[in-house]
């Protein structure tokens, strides 16, 4: 049925035409190694779209799906009851999907699949704007990036994608980041020995969306965490745990300068995005108490 | 790809494809991400600790790390994009990256 004409380490081929320096390829590459054979994934229209096929070449060695992109949740919900039906509960149901396709598209389908409670793992790599497309930007673009549809910097804040998760009540959600690897496979692990639906929230490097060195990619992410621009928390049985708990965060600056899309922030505006960070993280701080 | 689809539904050759109901893609493959590098890694084994930070980190996976052999590191040159992770993350700063031209 399927022809294997290459090696893997594991479900993810070596050459798969993802950008250098791309984060998405090295999260699933995680997500699904430590999943393992037994899963079932859906993956909406986007730079992700990739892995599951592009005719009649596949860049993944499980069964895979690409539905379209404001439902994936639904599909993996559908998916998830089928399989109920056939009288399996454990093979695992992945979401796999971009921020386009989470926080603006297909935030209607997630919504319904938390409510539902449907058990599925969720898994939302956030390159904050529609990278594929040529980086429009999305409801999780950060306050004064570059895109195409914001040539002055993003004039709003983000949207919170886990504060809505949360507000569903669901067993298990946390942000993780490609910048820390073991933090986000221990993550994976637990998100999947969820009783319910769990969400991942994976901070992810664009190389050509974000103006920096494919090299720098990973240093760029671990800046995000180390100034606040980025949180690692936990959500779990209702309590927030974070992660990462610098005595004293770095300035966003440092997380600022290493960016092209961040080029024409002047200080005021730099100023206005390090109040938010901080309001953020001392929010998330009293939330985790 | 709509023609091959269409022969692979209706030839009895592969009957074996037969319960195929749409574009479906069936070959597990590979390209040649290899022939995108313009500047390839370059590793000190004096200094190397063989941690496994940077294939821990190679997007591409293309790191094998053989412990306490010669080489202790080898890459797979087919499918190195060259992006310079690996030479970022190193912890003991021993990779370099350089010209594929003077690698030749």
């Amino acid at each position: 049925m399927f022809k294997i004409e290459t090696t893997a380490n594991r479900f993810i081929p070596h050459g798969v035409s993802a950008c250098a320096g791309c984060g998405l390829e090295l999260i699933i590459r995680n997500v699904l190694d430590v999943l393992g054979e037994d899963t079932v994934v859906v993956i909406p229209p986007g730079c992700s779209a990739l892995f599951c096929g592009f005719g009649r070449e596949a860049g993944m060695r499980l069964a895979s799906f690409q539905g379209n992109l404001e439902s994936t949740a639904a599909y993996a919900a559908g998916i998830r009851a089928g399989l109920a039906a056939q009288g399996n509960d454990h093979t695992t149901v992945l979401g796999f999907a971009g921020d386009g396709a989470t926080v603006d598209i297909g935030l209607q389908s997630l919504s319904g699949m938390l409510e539902r409670g449907d058990r599925v793992l969720y898994v939302c790599y956030d390159n904050e704007a529609y990278m594929n497309t040529g980086i429009q930007g999305s409801s999780s673009t950060p306050y004064g990036a570059w895109t195409t549809t914001t040539p002055g910097g993003k004039a709003t804040r983000r949207k919170d994608l886990l504060s809505i998760v949360m507000a569903h009540d669901v067993p298990y959600c946390a942000s993780a980041s490609v910048a820390y690897i073991p933090d986000l496979r221990r993550k994976v692990q637990k998100a999947k020995d969820a009783p319910g639906p769990a969400v991942l929230h994976v901070h992810s490097p664009c190389p050509t969306g974000w103006g920096c060195p494919p090299a720098k990619s990973i240093e760029v992410c671990r800046v995000a965490v180390q100034c606040g621009a980025w949180l690692l928390y936990e959500y779990e049985n209702g309590k927030i745990t974070l992660n990462q708990k610098p005595k004293q965060l770095r300035p966003v600056s440092d997380y600022v300068k290493l960016q092209g899309r961040f080029r024409g922030m002047d200080e005021q505006a730099v100023a206005a995005l390090q109040a938010q960070v901080t309001q953020h993280y001392e929010e998330m701080l009293h939330k985790s108490e | 790809m709509r023609v091959q689809l269409e022969q692979l539904m209706t030839t009895p050759k592969s009957s074996e494809y037969k319960t195929i109901l749409g574009p479906c893609a069936y070959v597990f493959t590979s390209s040649n991400t290899g022939s995108w590098r313009i500047e390839r890694p370059r590793v000190d084994f004096s200094t190397c600790i063989q941690c496994g930070t940077c294939r821990m980190y190679c997007p591409a996976d293309v790191i094998t790390i053989h412990k306490g052999q010669q080489p202790p590191l080898e890459f797979q040159w087919d499918y190195c994009k060259g992006c310079g992770i690996c030479a970022n993350e190193c912890p003991k700063h021993c990779i370099q990256m350089i010209s594929e031209r003077s690698a030749e």
